[in-house]
């Protein structure tokens, strides 16, 4: 065995009183692998039982685009970030505090991405260093010297070693290990650990529950034995019964909790698994899922759910979204209440499937050809992405149209503890009316002041009529005159106008006025609120307003941007930087959402975005915000 | 009146659907199109069938025939191009207690629809679909459709078509778990009227295909056919489009065929001797239905279903 090129912290045996043990309020760990090695299940069952023990916890999957990418490559780097800290975590933070990696080509992803810093502690599988190819050993030597060279922490591990004691196949084993190691440092209750593995791995049988609990228990005690690390995370306990998810678990929830009939469906990343989670779960609840032929008979299939009474929705991503847009104008254009959950990505075309962006926003609000005014919100939290499909349903049908909710995919395979919902019955959707319909009220009685109208249902005697997609009055006949044209296009505007009348104004992060105001939507609020948290305690002048609702768009913004001297979006999402080339005030192409403010307000709003393919930390919204602050003085 | 009260009513009217419930608004077909035979055809059939026009759903796509339900005083679903298949079975999936007739063409069904055939007569939902075929498109002002004969000439291949035309009745035989298969022509209504009857009692999708003159761009198409009724062959079987022996006696070419017979079917479908098979191609009663899946947990209550998602929330519980 050649001798590593480098000094490195080996590991020794260690007794109580040589411990190095650190309290801290919050700390970032991550787990990297090859595809298929299974770092994310560590992860997740590492972030789980830290929730489970009262952490609060967001986690964020570090995921490459193809199932089983090239062996020890950067591009095929698969993993999780969590974030655990004393009190609930909103966001996954700067730069890691300990780092697993398989082997030390995954962890060049994470440098690269700008994960990990000088101090960095990282705990390195260390097989590559006796492996049968010289070059394996020699990229290994070379990236232990660089790692040194960049100030981290390294830790050699024998993971495979002590993983072959326990299984024949190491490759499925050193993610139970390396989860015994994480819980051995940060103390875990190896109880809790016990049941999330009996939880995962019953089904596939007795054997690989008792080799997966072998593992994590090697690696529990090897960490014991040969680490000093210990890191307490100290738990501020709330009395509330928690629940700990992930996003698309939570859209998936909250279409049960609503009472949906059909989610309609068709595969795309990162959305498809809010499906494959309601499939196994939705039948006990009387729905279905339906997977369609494709992204426009999805949508297509649950307007009919829909039209006939009952309560559907389709959930997607960007591509799918942009097939379907023929049929939200129909939704539109004839009043069909549909809920369409979609799951951003980045774009455009294809563009990243599996990482975040928030780059839908205007397809949402302008995809439709014509005039087709839809309501849209956009979930912030976990906990949101359940709640907003319930509230999205009810408003679908109160509003008679299409009402789209975005999340991302951060927030999509992200986990966060949230407060348990109490599930109450109104949510439901009430039964279909079958009662007979007075034939003299038409199918569109649009009230003359909200453009608000009940439907008639198939199977309501004397309510018979046919939607149609082509202009239409009342009687939804077809319109040859100009005049039903205007004014039905007034009646399915207005509505919107009605519903912001009912929305609150929203409510400001930080000062109450001041220097600078951030605006953002999405996932972003707990970075974007860690960042003007940070600048207010230089004394900043700063604030943050996150919205919810994009259309219609909460009340009473003008005068909210009154207060402030400089009015900024923060978006994951593409925006032209001012004095590139070409660049111009006249030329310049703004975020998505500075383009809705700056339309909506007369405000020049101006926006920072970035489209890394990952969430913007707190770190870099904040240095952003120093920035802009100094120029301002 | 003598010997009953002034009040008396029955305690039970039965109630009668006659033509005109069925109704809607005035057809804006060209005169002479083979659509108003359909219409009428389809009217008879909810009359004779006793069909509650409140249960009843005409679906459509976009193109001339699309314009059926507007023409039906049912209630109706006038949709996009090419896709009233999926809102049917949309429709289906949790509305076991309704009939439901999809209306398309051969540019609806045949082009932009055609992922959505294929699939839903996979899915074999029980959902009527009359193909209305006049090998053109029509509202859009004469194009060549996936059934335009090769070398036939239109707007949009002013020199003749080069493709091959579709023959959606092979196409649809050859798709798996397809259960009714049919082709009828608008000019012989008591054909036309037994095979639309046919179809509706059929439990699955009943695929019924329906040469259709266009008067305006294709007059000249099927013309000869319903001068000469030697260009067409009359499929008959006991299981299969029950025609009076009268209007059977017409047909100089007959074949005797077995529906269960798919083999067979597919055989007179796909001849190329430029006579038009009518009757039936192929039925499976027992196929698989997707509306038996779709329809699961529909009487389900609310303490049920809150009961289901406490037990899944809780599976997430800290």
């Amino acid at each position: 065995m050649k001798q590593p090129a480098i000094e490195t912290t080996t590991p020794s045996t260690t007794d109580s009183a040589k411990l190095n043990r650190r309290t801290v309020q919050q700390h970032i760990v991550e787990v990297v692998s090859d595809s298929g090695e299974g770092a994310q299940t560590c992860g997740q069952m590492f972030g789980t039982v830290s929730a489970k023990m009262g952490n609060g916890i967001w986690t964020v999957e570090i995921i490459p685009a193809e199932i089983e990418p090239p062996r020890r490559s950067s591009a095929g780097a698969s993993g999780n970030r969590i974030r655990l800290g004393s009190n609930p975590v909103t966001n996954a933070g700067d730069t890691a505090d300990v780092v697993i990696a398989f082997n030390e080509q995954v962890l060049y992803s994470r440098i690269d991405g700008g994960a990990l810093k000088p101090g960095t502690l990282v705990f390195l599988e260390s097989v590559w260093a006796e492996d049968p190819q010289e070059e394996v050993r020699n990229a290994y030597q070379e990236a232990l010297a660089d790692f040194k060279k960049r100030e981290f922490e390294v830790i050699e591990v024998p993971m495979e070693k002590e993983c072959l004691k326990h299984t024949e196949d190491p490759r499925r084993g050193k993610n139970m290990w390396a989860l015994g190691l994480l819980c051995a440092i940060y103390e875990r209750d190896l109880e809790l650990v016990h049941g999330e593995i009996v939880k995962k791995f019953t089904r596939k049988g007795k054997s690989v529950v008792n080799t997966n609990l072998a593992l994590v228990d090697a690696g529990f005690n090897w960490a014991k034995e040969n680490l000093s690390y210990r890191f307490e995370v100290p738990v501020v306990g709330t009395p509330e019964p928690m629940v700990v998810m992930n996003g698309n678990q939570a859209v998936g929830l909250g279409a049960m909790a609503s009472g949906m009939d059909v989610c309609s469906m068709y595969p795309i990343t990162p959305a498809t698994s809010a499906s494959h989670y309601l499939a196994s779960v939705f039948h006990k609840a009387g729905g279905v899922v339906h997977q369609a032929e494709d992204e426009i008979a999805a949508v297509g299939f649950a307007l009919g759910a829909s039209y006939a009474g009952k309560t559907a929705c389709t959930i997607t991503s960007g591509p799918g979204l942009a097939l379907k847009s023929e049929f939200l104008g129909l939704a539109v254009m004839a009043e069909i209440p549909l809920v369409v959950v979609v799951v951003q990505r980045g774009g455009p075309s294809t563009g990243l499937p599996t990482k975040i962006e928030q780059g839908d926003l205007l397809a949402t609000l302008y995809g439709s050809p014509g005039d087709s005014p839809k309501i849209i919100l956009a979930a912030a939290t976990i906990d949101e992405c359940f709640h907003f499909v319930i509230t999205a349903r009810k408003l679908a049908e109160q509003f008679r149209g299409p009402v789209i909710v975005l999340t991302d995919a951060n927030l999509a395979t992200g986990q966060q503890p949230f407060k348990r919902p109490v599930i109450r019955e109104e949510w439901l959707a009430p039964p279909i009316d079958q009662s007979q319909w007075d034939s003299t009220v038409p199918p569109f009685d649009w009230d003359p002041e909200t453009g608000i109208s009940r439907r008639p249902i198939p199977g309501q005697r004397g309510g018979e009529y046919v939607l149609t997609g082509l202009a239409h009055g009342e009687e939804s006949r077809v319109a040859y005159e100009s005049g039903i044209n205007q004014r039905a296009m007034a009646m399915r505007s207005r509505k919107l106008a009605v519903l912001q009348n009912s929305l609150k104004q929203p409510k400001l992060h930080g000062a109450s006025e001041g220097d600078l105001l951030v605006v953002s939507w999405g996932s972003t609020l707990g970075a974007v609120e860690e960042a003007i948290d940070r600048v207010r305690e230089d004394g900043g002048k700063v604030a943050s307003l996150h919205l919810r609702f994009l259309s219609p768009l909460e009340p009473g913004l003008k005068e909210i941007f009154g207060r402030f001297k400089k009015i900024m979006t923060v978006e994951i999402n593409y925006s032209d930087e001012e004095g590139e080339p070409y660049i111009t005030p006249t030329t310049r192409r703004y975020a998505q959402l500075a383009r809705i403010l700056r339309d909506h307000t007369l405000v020049d709003v101006d926006c920072w975005s970035r489209v890394p393919g990952s969430p913007i930390p707190p770190g870099a919204i904040e240095a952003e915000l120093r920035k802009r602050l100094n120029t301002e003085n | 009146m003598y010997g009953l009260k002034k009040d008396w009513v029955m305690e039970k009217r039965p109630r009668v659907c006659v033509l005109e419930d069925y109704v809607g608004s005035e057809a804006r077909w060209c005169p002479g199109c083979g659509d108003h035979a359909v219409l009428s055809s389809v009217q008879r059939v909810a009359r004779d069938l006793q069909l509650p026009p409140e249960k009843t759903v005409i679906v459509s796509g976009i193109g001339c025939s699309s314009r059926f339900p507007h023409y039906m005083k049912t209630y109706g679903f006038h949709g996009l191009h090419g896709r009233a298949l999926p809102v049917a079975c949309g429709i289906r999936s949790r509305r076991p207690d309704l009939d439901i007739i999809v209306v398309t063409g051969d540019g609806d069904c045949c082009a932009i629809g055609t992922a959505h055939w294929i699939h839903a007569i996979r899915y074999n939902m029980n959902i009527t679909v009359l193909l209305l075929d006049n090998n053109i498109y029509g509202l859009t002002k004469a194009q060549t459709s996936p059934t335009t004969k090769r070398t036939e000439r239109s707007n949009t291949h002013p020199r003749g078509s080069f493709f091959v035309s579709l023959n959606p009745i092979s196409v649809t035989l050859g798709i798996d778990n397809a259960s009714f298969v049919a082709q009828t022509v608008d000019w012989n209504p008591p054909h036309l009227y037994e095979t639309i009857k046919a179809a509706h009692e059929h439990k699955g999708t009943s695929f019924v295909r329906i040469l259709q003159r266009c008067p305006h761009y294709t007059s000249h198409i099927f013309a000869e056919a319903q001068r000469d009724s030697s260009l067409m062959l009359l499929m008959r079987h006991p299981e299969g489009i029950n025609v009076p022996d009268a209007v059977a006696k017409t047909f100089k070419n007959q074949v005797e065929h077995d529906p269960s017979n798919l083999n067979e079917g597919r055989e007179i479908a796909s001849q190329s001797n430029g006579v038009y098979p009518i009757g039936l191609f192929y039925k499976n009663p027992q196929a698989e239905r997707y509306d038996d899946f779709t329809s699961y947990g529909l009487e389900m209550g609310p303490s049920a279903e809150i009961e289901a998602v406490n037990e899944a929330l809780d599976r997430f519980m800290v």
